[in-house]
């Protein structure tokens, strides 16, 4: 969903006439209008009843029940501990594929997409039977696993990025005036997939906060866990945290969508580009001919 | 000059740096071989670059030059050979500390700098202070004619400021090396020419040395000292322009560079070549391993010809190019030509007027024939 607005948005703003140009809303035809309530009546109507199952009075009362402050701390450590350990792994990887084995980019691509392939309950069960005894229990266990749940989106939106400029004769340019790898990769590289790395961050930390099944497989309580278990004790405060847990999520989306904006902005073609090519590479991903 | 009084103060560090600083370097490459694969990049080729001359590889594509480039900046190895400046062999430092400026064929400002920032990066990487690498990247963009760019970001300029500020950035560390890998291959005619008068004119003032790669002869003619002309990945000719025109070493440099006529001949020996009804000397050894049946290599404007009836040849097409016209003329044996005639002589020559195309008595080029 990010990926989609941020196209729009991107689009509108581009120096060049392209698809998305602002023309084409003032030709916008009112059958798409239909659909588009039809569509948002489908996603709010749900919310709208949770809502009012819930009452606005269950909202306070979130925070006064047992387990809520560890559940969500837990879930808050899992996500940071995840994002690093995603970013630290697959910005060096992706980097170094693109520069020195551009030719593994199809494997990278098939082998990236196995962890949405693979049933997460196989994937946990076979983890928590090889895991070393010094993990079990602790949040590392379950973020090393969310690592490779994380994989997909956090690959793709990195080779998405370091498709959008030519990223092998940026880091000859920076090396040919004197910066060795660290500065090339933090003042050159880095700079010019910060979008990519907020979506990929983004995109880990709501699959982190959303994931339930093998955490609590793990025995972890973490915040879906605890909205489970808690549900049994008080049916509407179980789904006020739901919806509340819905709202922090989409307003993480929306920052993302303002941030990227917003670079677009002013450095303009790179940033648009960007967002073409994970439109592209959507396209390439469901098997349309290139 | 200017630039040249602040680079004095300015170089402290390094003893290589002192040594250069500002002025250029003599480059030797020695024998440089690189494969890819089965592929021969470069096979033995050796190059000598005087201190603050501008030398130019010139070639069709996949004949080396780039990866002879590449190597003299550090992002290829030779697999034998050595690459020295000031006479020290530079070939196990990486590229980062060559002190080599480099602008590339594709655009290749950070899109996350602006120009100035751009052209301060490489200072910056020199650990000057903010302040004094802001003056200095603004003079170096002054020089290029864009201080009014200073603030803007890559896109939001044209290709042909991306490329003056690329150079400026490559000219801002005072590389004892200026590389230009086809920096003007994206760029549009006229911009073209401008830029490739403005990159002599400052290298020339910079006295920095300069390796220049283009497949366009006319941008290594016009620019370069010397030019190399190279083929699968041996220099076939160094030498200034004017010679490389005039005495081409072989057939191949003869055809790459300029336009070039092939009439069938016959070798008398190995020393004479009989053509269109004359025999004229061949030039140096070129016949040398030749069967007897060769082509003769001659410019348009080295062939005598005249309207005559019932002469060897038939006038097909003619274009004015100024002083001089361009005549197409069609040889018996389906051969055709182009003869350059003063355009008041070629006046009187419309297509389909007979005429006389013969050689003149100086000695020609042959080649195996086509």
């Amino acid at each position: 969903m990010a990926a989609v607005t941020s196209i729009e948005q991107a689009g509108a703003q581009a120096p060049t006439p392209t698809a998305g140009s602002p023309g084409r809303w003032r030709t916008f035809p009112y059958w798409r209008w239909v659909i588009l309530l039809l569509a948002g009546a489908y996603f709010l109507i749900p919310l709208y009843a949770a809502l009012r199952f819930a009452g606005v009075r269950a909202f306070p009362d979130i925070f006064k029940q047992s387990g809520f402050f560890s559940a969500i701390g837990l879930s808050l450590r899992l996500a940071v501990i995840t994002t690093i350990f995603t970013l630290v792994l697959m910005v060096p990887t992706t980097v170094y594929v693109h520069l020195r084995l551009p030719q593994i980019r199809r494997l990278m691509e098939a082998v990236t997409i196995l962890p949405i392939v693979i049933p997460p309950i196989v994937l946990i069960i076979g983890v928590l039977k090889v895991a070393p005894r010094f993990l079990l229990g602790t949040p590392y266990l379950l973020a090393l696993v969310y690592v490779i749940l994380a994989m997909p989106f956090a690959y793709r939106s990195l080779d998405a990025g370091l498709r959008s400029f030519d990223l092998r004769t940026m880091v000859e340019a920076s090396n040919s005036l004197g910066a060795g790898w660290p500065s090339t990769l933090w003042r050159v590289v880095l700079p010019n997939i910060s979008t990519s790395i907020l979506s990929a961050t983004v995109l880990t930390v709501a699959l982190v906060l959303g994931e339930f099944t093998m955490a609590s497989l793990a025995l972890y309580v973490t915040f879906p866990v605890w909205i489970v278990q808690f549900e049994q004790n008080s049916g509407p405060v179980s789904v006020a945290a739901s919806l509340l847990a819905l709202f922090v999520t989409w307003i993480l989306l929306m920052l993302i969508v303002a941030i990227g904006g917003r670079s677009a902005r002013r450095r303009g073609g790179s940033q648009v580009a960007l967002f073409t090519v994970t439109r592209q590479d959507f396209s390439q991903t469901v098997g349309e001919p290139e | 000059m200017t630039t040249r009084a602040a680079a004095g103060t300015e170089a402290t560090e390094g003893a290589v740096r002192a040594a250069g600083a500002g002025a250029g370097a003599p480059v030797a490459l020695t024998n440089l071989s690189r494969h890819f694969g089965a592929v021969r990049a470069l096979d033995g080729l050796s190059l000598d670059i005087a201190p603050g001359e501008l030398v130019a590889l010139l070639g069709p594509s996949g004949c080396g030059k780039t990866t002879a480039l590449r190597i003299l900046a550090g992002f290829e190895a030779a697999d034998t050979g050595s690459v020295s400046v000031d006479g020290r062999d530079i070939s196990r430092i990486p590229a980062a500390r060559r002190d080599m400026g480099m602008v590339f064929q594709s655009y290749s400002l950070f899109p996350n700098m602006t120009a100035l920032d751009n052209v301060g990066f490489g200072l910056r990487m020199r650990k000057q202070r903010g302040s004094e690498r802001g003056r200095r990247a603004a003079e170096l963009l002054d020089m290029v004619g864009l201080t009014d760019q200073a603030r803007k970001y890559p896109h939001q300029m044209s290709g042909g400021q991306q490329q003056r500020v690329a150079l400026a950035r490559a000219l801002a560390i005072e590389p004892r090396v200026l590389l230009l890998d086809e920096p003007l291959s994206a760029l549009d005619a006229k911009v073209r020419l401008q830029l490739r008068e403005q990159i002599r004119a400052l290298q020339q003032r910079l006295g920095t040395t300069t390796l220049f790669v283009t497949h366009d002869q006319e941008e290594a003619l016009s620019m370069a000292d010397r030019v190399g002309v190279m083929k699968e990945g041996k220099l076939e000719q160094v030498a200034q322009p004017s010679q490389l025109y005039d005495q081409p070493a072989t057939a191949f440099v003869a055809e790459f560079v300029g336009t070039m006529n092939r009439i069938p001949g016959e070798l008398q020996g190995s020393d004479d070549v009989s053509a269109l009804g004359t025999v004229v000397p061949v030039h140096g050894d070129t016949a040398s391993g030749l069967s007897v049946d060769v082509d003769v290599l001659v410019r348009p404007e080295g062939l005598e010809i005249i309207a005559a009836p019932g002469g060897n040849g038939i006038v097909t097409n003619k274009t004015f190019l100024g002083s001089v016209t361009r005549v197409s003329v069609l040889l018996s044996g389906d051969v055709s030509i182009k003869v350059d005639q003063p355009s008041s002589v070629a006046a009187a020559m419309s297509p389909g007027t007979s005429v006389q195309v013969s050689l003149p008595g100086t000695p020609v080029l042959v080649a195996e024939r086509r």
